[in-house]
């Protein structure tokens, strides 16, 4: 994700310092890594090298002086014209779990068993996230954050299912690909 | 697995054939009192028929279903009946609800059944609809509700009488996903606030993460995640 583009769009409601932007990221996306500071304030520092973002003066506040940042024109059409992108559906597959299961039909491995374990983290983490997304004070930006990692994980568990499924015909063709 | 709590409801070994078509070929289950646990599995698994030889449905053509200490699979069907309208409450995936009755009596049948006083019955039915957010319009027939709403009476009907132990049969396999979230959210919250067990079958992942723990059937027999020693 863009943390340059989220900041950004964070600043479009106003010029603000870096604690500001890290606490409403950290908001915003409350399933998300808690932005780091260091990362907030060289993101900024990048920003108006570029010229999106320009320092508009400092706050002070009663404690120690903050600088404050706002968005240039060209940085509000640049946030504006990324969120309006579409976002190209992932080009290579690479993910940890499908790599283990290959690796495990490779080196003649368990695939099942490993399968049926991952389901079961899969199954912890979904129970946690459903339990999060249903308390009664959940605010709509951790439902939305918990709706996303589930149908995630449920993606990985129908994949994880039909591999299972697979799992006999495609070690039978391995054993015979080997066989040649 | 010592400090379990005693299991309510135990399958044991359960052996079922729709002719010559083995559904169920050795399933173990617990469920404990006030704990709720999705069945999942793939179509054809033996997931359905598992909750029905449990509910009493159907008879297992081997193995023992136990029930508070009580063989299920062995009780004369007049006891049997008595079980599924005091101790048992069912949903189906499409609520099985009487067409001609409005939603309010649909829910107040099993109270009257059980020999509760028609106007008591209503309300108490009145209560229950409100509490699944369905009791705006209690004299609806269910061809005039929707899908969710549908599923809410049933499941209001299912909760009336005060049963320990619910099963669901893929209460929400024909629903779509907020009207599911909607559906599960208040089974499971009613189901801790009166401490009924909840036995849910769903191929739904997301379904079953609203259990306590997944019960997986392959080809049916239970796989690994089953606790019966």
């Amino acid at each position: 994700m863009s943390t340059r583009h989220i900041l950004l769009a964070l600043l479009a409601k106003g010029p603000s310092h870096g604690y500001d932007l890290k606490r409403r990221h950290d908001d915003h996306f409350p399933q998300a890594r808690p932005l780091a500071y260091g990362q907030v304030y060289t993101t900024l520092q990048r920003l108006v090298r570029d010229g999106l973002a320009e320092v508009a003066g400092t706050d002070a506040d009663g404690g120690p002086e903050r600088t404050l940042y706002r968005l240039t024109a060209d940085g509000s059409r640049e946030a504006t014209d990324w969120a309006g992108q579409v976002t190209p559906p992932a080009p290579f597959v690479t993910n940890e779990i499908f790599a283990k299961v290959v690796v495990a039909i490779l080196t003649g491995g368990d695939p099942a068993a490993h399968l049926l374990a991952q389901r079961a983290a899969h199954m912890d983490r979904m129970r946690e996230l459903t339990a999060l997304k249903t308390a009664p004070s959940a605010e709509l930006g951790t439902v939305l954050a918990a709706d996303y990692a589930l149908n995630h994980l449920d993606a990985d568990l129908r994949w994880m299912t039909t591999t299972q499924a697979r799992l006999t015909t495609l070690t039978a063709v391995t054993v015979e690909v080997d066989r040649a | 697995m010592s400090n379990r709590p005693v299991p309510l409801l135990v399958a044991r070994d359960l052996v079922k054939a729709h002719g010559s078509t083995p559904a169920l070929r050795g399933a173990r289950l617990e469920l404990a009192a006030g704990e709720i646990v999705a069945v999942t599995g793939a179509s054809g698994s033996g997931k359905s028929t598992l909750l029905h030889c449990l509910a009493g449905i159907v008879r297992p053509d081997g193995g023992a279903v136990t029930y508070a200490g009580e063989r299920v699979d062995a009780l004369p069907e007049r006891r049997l009946s008595e079980l599924r309208r005091t101790d048992f409450g069912v949903v189906f995936q499409f609520g099985q609800l009487i067409p001609e009755l409005t939603a309010l009596d649909n829910v107040a049948l099993p109270l009257m059944l059980a020999g509760t006083a028609r106007e008591a019955a209503q309300e108490r039915a009145a209560g229950w609809l409100e509490r699944f957010g369905a009791g705006e319009r209690p004299g609806l027939r269910p061809g005039e509700l929707s899908g969710g709403q549908a599923q809410r009476v049933a499941l209001a009907r299912a909760l009336v009488t005060g049963p320990r132990v619910v099963f669901a049969d893929e209460p929400t396999g024909a629903l779509d996903s907020l009207a599911s979230e909607q559906v599960m959210t208040a089974l499971v919250h009613t189901a801790r606030e009166t401490g009924a067990a909840v036995l849910v079958v769903t191929h739904d992942a997301q379904v079953a993460a609203y259990a306590d723990r997944e019960v997986r059937l392959q080809d049916g027999v239970t796989a690994g995640l089953e606790v019966c020693a």
